[in-house]
């Protein structure tokens, strides 16, 4: 569809060869294909349309040099603020604290168990911590299964208690069990949760009372919509995460909730999932991520090449 | 049902007497549709065929025009050709029904297959299920849950084995056994995976082996909160597995699965089922008017 933003917009400066500025005039056009091509990779509807107008006024005035076209300045001009908008935060892991304790929240689906493994696995192999999942999801059929076949797989420990509904007492308990037995990280696999479903959301914030985590992040599958900006923004509002885990990404979704998500919550994106295998966790390249949303290959390569 | 309101009485408000609709009409249909994961090309169709029509009936009255409106979004959502679905009838000549089901990662197959067999069971149908998803941690268990909670049969093998093989055995059993309704769970895929994608095919061929009719049905199963991937998913699924219908989860929550009127414009593949909760009984049957009022709601 969009596939090449920056040819489009290329065309679209064809016939203003002779103006050396971007004007009102002649940027209108461009703005509005930015926009679309945005909105196109799902960034939020009213976000695309704040950014874009952002962006204009960045370029009104600047002086096209002969070295790249306009079309080509609008984009890098688009592609710096969206980079410089998803990667400004510093983007710490906090994994002190004896033990120190990560809590997982998010949608249902969106990969927070598997996440659960490979951070483990991430931790136990790159990090030589000792790590304890713990299953406090006790709804989803077979949760605990999953979680113990994965931490299998990984070679880690599982906290769960078959019996046990009560998820704030199981990661309560989980913290003794991870002292007794000498982890010093544990990582907390809860259920997914609707953002509107107030009793759900009421027990992952109370967790997070009971347990104090050291990070809670947010798993968010990135081919989600619109609707990123609202789960976002509860999910934030009830846990005040310390950040996003961003999965699915090895699919070939354009991934615009990555922006409208930090937009409206501004918490950095710590992690990436690209997979189901347990050694595919990966960290954020906000350059990389900025190209992806704008659905187009190196822009900076193109840029040098003009 | 606040906003809903207050965006057709704005649209009404702006609209009234007159016999085109201006830019302030088509920003905000833009907004609520856009808004709702229609996505771009389809809400400018969709704005194309509301003016087409507002300048063919010139003065349209307040009244009519949320009823307009409505008519003409669910103009391009499409209907099942059989509607026997409806009442989880199984189709003539069609015993056993036999429905392969297929999706990316998480969007809810498993969940949806349970809430199926219940329904089907509950209009007095013979149902089994297979566990073709031989891949997922804990796939298989949790497939057997809810075939208990269901109280079906399910044919299963080990984690690992052979999709293929387990979806063969289904069939095969369901044949012996003489019942009504198959269905088959599948791993989650995504659609760019070419050697997942032809697993699939091959999983549909294996089915043919034992019916050559079958399946009657392929599923592909969408999450609601999606965005324009989903047009790309049902391109893919459709590609290689002939998607004949569609089921769209998690509407339970605030994201609207309005990428389905895409997909319908698109693909012509119409939607069955949707899903509203994670149980047993939260499968409903695809309603386009409520659908179409629902993207409008906050
Ligand atoms: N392709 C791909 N699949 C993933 C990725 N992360 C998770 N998955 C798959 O997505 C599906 C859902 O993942 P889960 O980890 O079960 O998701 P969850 O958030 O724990 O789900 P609930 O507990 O039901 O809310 C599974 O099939 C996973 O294998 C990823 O990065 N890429
Ligand atoms: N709120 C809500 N949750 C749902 C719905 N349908 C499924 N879920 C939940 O979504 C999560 C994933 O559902 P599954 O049925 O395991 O999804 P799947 O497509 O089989 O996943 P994989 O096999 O891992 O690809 C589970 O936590 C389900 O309970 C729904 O309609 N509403
Ligand atoms: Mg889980
Ligand atoms: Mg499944």
């Amino acid at each position: 569809m969009f596939q090449n933003l920056s040819e489009r917009l290329e065309s679209a400066f064809k016939n203003l060869k002779g103006e050396a500025r971007i004007s009102e005039l002649n940027i209108a056009n461009t703005v509005k294909d930015i926009r679309r091509a945005l909105i196109d990779a799902d960034v939020n509807y009213k976000i695309a349309k704040e950014f874009t107008d952002k962006v204009k006024e960045k370029a009104l005035g600047e002086k096209v040099l002969n070295a790249i076209s306009p079309g080509q300045l609008m984009v890098k001009i688009v592609q710096d603020e969206l980079a410089e908008l998803m990667g400004g935060k510093e983007a710490e892991f906090n994994i002190t604290g004896n033990p120190a304790i990560i809590l997982i929240a998010g949608l249902q689906g969106s990969g927070k168990t598997t996440f659960t493994g490979k951070l483990a696995n991430y931790l136990k192999t790159k990090k030589g911590k000792s790590p304890l999942v713990v299953a406090a999801d006790i709804y989803r059929p077979a949760a605990i299964d999953q979680l113990t076949v994965l931490a299998e797989q990984i070679g880690v420990d599982i906290y769960a208690e078959r019996e046990n509904k009560d998820a704030v007492a199981i990661a309560q308990n989980a913290i003794k069990r991870a002292k007794e037995t000498n982890k010093n990280v544990i990582i907390i696999d809860t259920a997914g949760r609707l953002a509107v479903d107030e009793v759900m959301m009421t027990e992952v914030a109370n967790i997070k009372k009971a347990v104090n985590p050291s990070e809670i992040l947010f798993v968010v599958d990135s081919m989600t919509g619109q609707d990123a900006v609202n789960t976002a923004k509860a999910f934030n509002d009830r846990l005040d995460f310390n950040g996003v885990v961003l999965t699915k990404l090895d699919g070939d979704t354009r991934g615009g909730a990555a922006l409208s998500i930090q937009y409206t919550v501004n918490k950095p994106i710590k992690f990436t999932s690209s997979g189901e295998k347990m050694d595919t966790l990966d960290v954020f390249y906000p350059d990389r991520m900025a190209q992806r949303i704008l659905g187009m290959g190196d822009i900076t390569s193109l840029v040098e090449k003009a | 049902q606040k906003t809903k309101e207050s965006f057709l009485s704005k649209i009404t408000k702006v609209i009234a007497g007159k016999s085109t609709v201006d830019e302030e009409v088509l920003d905000n249909l833009e907004e609520a549709l856009v808004g709702a994961d229609v996505g771009i090309d389809t809400t400018i169709q969709i704005i194309k065929r509301i003016e087409k029509r507002v300048a063919k009936d010139k003065y349209v009255g307040t009244s009519e025009l949320g009823k307009l409106l409505q008519e003409e979004i669910a103009e391009v959502l499409v209907d099942a050709p059989d509607q026997s679905y409806r009442n989880f009838d199984v189709p003539a000549g069609k015993k056993p029904y036999v429905i392969l089901i297929v999706g990316v990662n998480g969007v809810g197959k498993t969940t949806t297959i349970g809430k199926l067999a219940h329904n089907y069971k509950k209009a007095g149908k013979e149902v089994i299920l297979g566990a073709a998803d031989t891949f997922r941690a804990a796939a298989v268990d949790q497939l057997t849950i809810w075939s208990e909670r269901v109280g079906v049969p399910i044919v299963k093998q080990a984690m690992g084995s052979d999709p293929g093989a387990v979806a063969f055995d289904t069939v095969q059993s369901a044949v012996a056994k003489g019942s009504d309704v198959v269905i088959i769970d599948t791993a989650g895929r995504l659609h760019n995976k070419a050697h997942l994608m032809e697993e699939l095919g091959k999983i549909k061929r294996v089915i043919k082996k034992v019916i050559p009719d079958a399946p009657h049905e392929v599923l592909l199963v969408l999450d609601g909160s999606t965005g324009q991937n989903a047009l790309e998913q049902a391109k893919q699924f459709t590609a290689t597995t002939e998607v004949s219908a569609l089921a769209i989860t998690k509407l339970d929550g605030t994201a609207k699965g309005g990428v389905v009127l895409a997909i319908a414009n698109q693909l012509q593949i119409p939607v069955k089922y949707i899903g509203v909760g994670e149980k047993i009984d939260d499968l409903l049957i695809f309603d386009k008017h409520e659908f179409v009022d629902s993207l409008f709601k906050l």
